[in-house]
């Protein structure tokens, strides 16, 4: 009876060519669209939390605030930070691995007939340290190089490509500003942020360097700090921002003009934007699955009054109400698994050209899979049985007259 | 081959219905479209119900086909009380003794005439093959040959007509139910399905309960019983045809 039941759903699911595809579509519809949004943005989430891991997670930032209230209650720039800032943080705070004070411009680098623009950052050695960098070929700046302020880089591994192709860069002199730079050390790729920027596409200089030859001025714009293993980060900033009151003379009771972030504080600040990304996505693959729910739902009425008779006609010829159920169950459980695997297949293969050309990873979230699946074959199974539970119950003659 | 004298000796009835009512709505709007009919076939009869449109027949036709259930009375099948019977029993009587030819076919829709007539013999559990065979031998029988693989959208009101009979043939019932299987076909294609329906009569020993309107098609019957008004009409002629 069982292989009979099945071969009667297909025949039936055969003769209603239309309406069987259209179920299938708006379940397929549904699946897709939660498995490639949820996938992608659960690919875009990890992404971030990489970045965010590549910076560092112990490491704090120290910039100037937004504004502050200078005299006449006007709101002004907050005084800038200067590598004095960064080498106090260094000597007076204690369970530190690193201090990097931080500038960055931008410039037009070139190399024999090749021509990039990128930008500029002034740091020292440490910068590589704090941030997580490390070199593929060549070293950083010594000492003297960086006191004195010599004419050498590091170049990312983007600028390296774009400007020296299959070249040796080591060794060779880069022109930036009309100055000359002898390129000293290459670094690693990280790769494309989450937020689709280039991580690689900068060419790091001495601080000192950067502020006469680049900048022309002695600003600094951050000071990133790495605490060492172990020693809390909430500690480090009350320090850190003890110590700047006292240098940038902020009297008490006053507000900062600077702030101490550290990567809690970061993390919350890139992933909320990931976070809104992700509700977003949830909510147009949540509407998707509506509308393929409700499109299912609207076949499954409108054929009612036909499966109605239909009934009637199989309970009329000897057929037993559960052998009728059977059918119908067979029959919408067999449609919504066929549409639910189509849609699992087209919503990974979506996912994953998103997630290339999006530059994110590929996550393969079976939850999610399960879940759509589930979903969308209760909502065939509940829109395609209920209606005929309902009309096996009749008698077959009330069923066969149903208009 | 059935003896001359088989029904006299017939000591049971194969169906009796006793003082059977059926009313439609209630109270004021209630309609009396059976007001206590008492009615027995034999094993092996051939019976022909007529009477005018709205006398009952069809609603008769439905009780007796297990179809639709008495509003009050009794309706013994080889004896044993229908109402008693619970849904799937009756289903169960319906799928292994009883055929019914709707008034209005009742076919399913865009299904092939061979898929229609096979679906009785798939509740039966026939094999596959056995079933194929049986249902062209039936559609044959009907004059269908050829057009098993239409549908009813693309067959005449007399072919779907005769898709319906053929479906309700191909499992040799014990009682076969026709309700005007001729009411859509011409004369010559009437006396076809009379022959065949005699045929069946005879040669398989089916009990045949027919409705029709036509005498013409009434005299092929043993005997003749006419509805009027929700009851049985005794005052007109409803002797068993002298064979
Ligand atoms: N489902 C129904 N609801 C209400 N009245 C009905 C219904 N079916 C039949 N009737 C009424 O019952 C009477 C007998 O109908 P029916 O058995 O179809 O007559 P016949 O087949 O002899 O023409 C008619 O008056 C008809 O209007
Ligand atoms: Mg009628």
């Amino acid at each position: 009876m069982i292989r009979e039941t099945f071969l009667l759903a297909e025949r039936e699911i055969r003769r209603n060519v239309l309406r069987s595809s259209l179920t299938i579509l708006g379940i397929v519809i549904g699946v897709a669209a939660v498995i490639t949004m949820v996938t992608l943005g659960g690919g875009a989430t990890a992404q971030v939390a990489s970045d965010i891991s590549s910076l560092g997670s112990n490491m704090l930032q120290v910039r100037p605030g937004q504004g502050f209230h200078g005299p006449g209650g006007t709101r002004s720039a907050a005084p800038r930070l200067k590598i004095e800032d960064a080498e106090a943080i260094a000597s007076d705070v204690s369970g530190l691995a690193a201090v990097a004070p931080m500038a960055s411009g931008s410039a037009q680098a070139i190399y024999g007939n090749a021509n990039w623009s990128t930008s500029v950052i002034g740091s020292t050695d440490k910068f590589l340290q704090v941030r997580n960098w490390s070199l593929a070929e060549g070293r950083g700046f010594n000492e003297g190089e960086m006191r004195a302020g010599k004419n050498v880089c590091v170049l990312g591994s983007t600028v390296r490509k774009e400007l020296f192709g299959g070249q040796e860069p080591v060794g060779a002199s880069v022109r930036l500003q009309k100055l000359s730079f002898q390129v000293i050390g290459v670094l690693d790729s990280k790769g494309q942020s989450g937020f689709g920027t280039d991580q690689d596409d900068f060419i790091l200089v001495p601080l000192r360097t950067f502020q006469r030859r680049i900048a022309g001025n002695n600003y600094v714009r951050t000071i990133y700090v790495s605490a060492k293993d172990g020693v809390s980060t909430e500690k480090v900033k009350s320090d850190i921002e003890r110590l700047m009151r006292e240098r940038r003379r902020i009297t008490h009771g006053e507000e900062d003009d600077f702030n101490v972030r550290d990567m809690k504080e970061i993390m919350v600040a890139l992933t909320s934007s990931t976070r809104v990304l992700t509700a977003l996505l949830a909510a147009v693959a949540g509407v998707s699955l509506l509308v393929g729910g409700i499109g299912i739902m609207n076949i499954m009425l409108v054929s009612v009054t036909e499966r109605t008779r239909e009934i009637g006609t199989r309970l009329a010829i000897g057929a037993l109400e559960k052998e009728v159920l059977l059918q119908f169950l067979v029959e919408a459980v067999v449609l919504s698994c066929f549409g639910g695997i189509i849609g699992i297949i087209l919503g990974l293969g979506a996912a994953a050209a998103g997630a290339n050309a999006l530059q994110v990873p590929f996550l393969f979230n079976a939850k999610i899979v399960v879940i759509a699946f589930l979903f969308s074959a209760a909502v065939g199974v509940i829109f395609g049985y209920f209606p005929a539970r309902k009309a096996a119950r009749l008698d077959p003659i009330e069923a066969l007259r149903h208009e | 081959m059935k003896p001359e004298n088989y029904h006299q000796n017939t000591s049971y009835k194969l169906i009796t219905l006793q003082g059977v009512t059926r009313v439609y709505g209630q109270g004021r709007v209630a309609m009396y479209a059976l007001r206590g009919i008492d009615l027995s076939v034999d094993p092996g009869e051939f019976v022909a119900v007529m009477g005018s449109s709205g006398s009952g027949k069809s609603t008769c036709m439905n009780i007796l086909g297990c179809l639709d259930t008495p509003t009050d009375g009794k309706y013994l099948f080889e004896g044993v009380d229908v109402g008693r019977l619970s849904r799937d029993q009756r289903a169960l009587l319906r799928r292994h003794y009883l055929g019914f030819v709707f008034q209005g076919f009742n076919l399913l829709n865009r299904t092939s005439a061979l898929e229609n007539v096979e679906l009785p013999l798939i509740y039966r559990g026939v094999p596959v093959v056995e079933r194929r065979i049986r249902a062209k031998e039936a559609l044959a029988s009907v004059g269908l040959e050829g057009w098993e693989t239409h549908t009813p959208g693309e067959l005449s009101g007399g072919q779907q007509q005769r898709v319906a009979i053929a479906r309700a043939i191909v499992t040799h019932p014990r009682v076969l139910l026709a309700d005007e299987p001729t009411g859509n076909l011409d004369s010559a294609r009437s006396r076809e399905i009379m022959e065949l329906l005699t045929a069946f009569n005879r040669e398989l020993n089916i009990t045949v309960i027919m409705v029709t309107h036509e005498a013409e098609m009434a005299a092929y019957a043993d005997r003749r019983v006419h509805f009027l008004d929700g009851v049985i009409d005794n005052g007109h002629d409803s002797e068993r045809k002298n064979k």
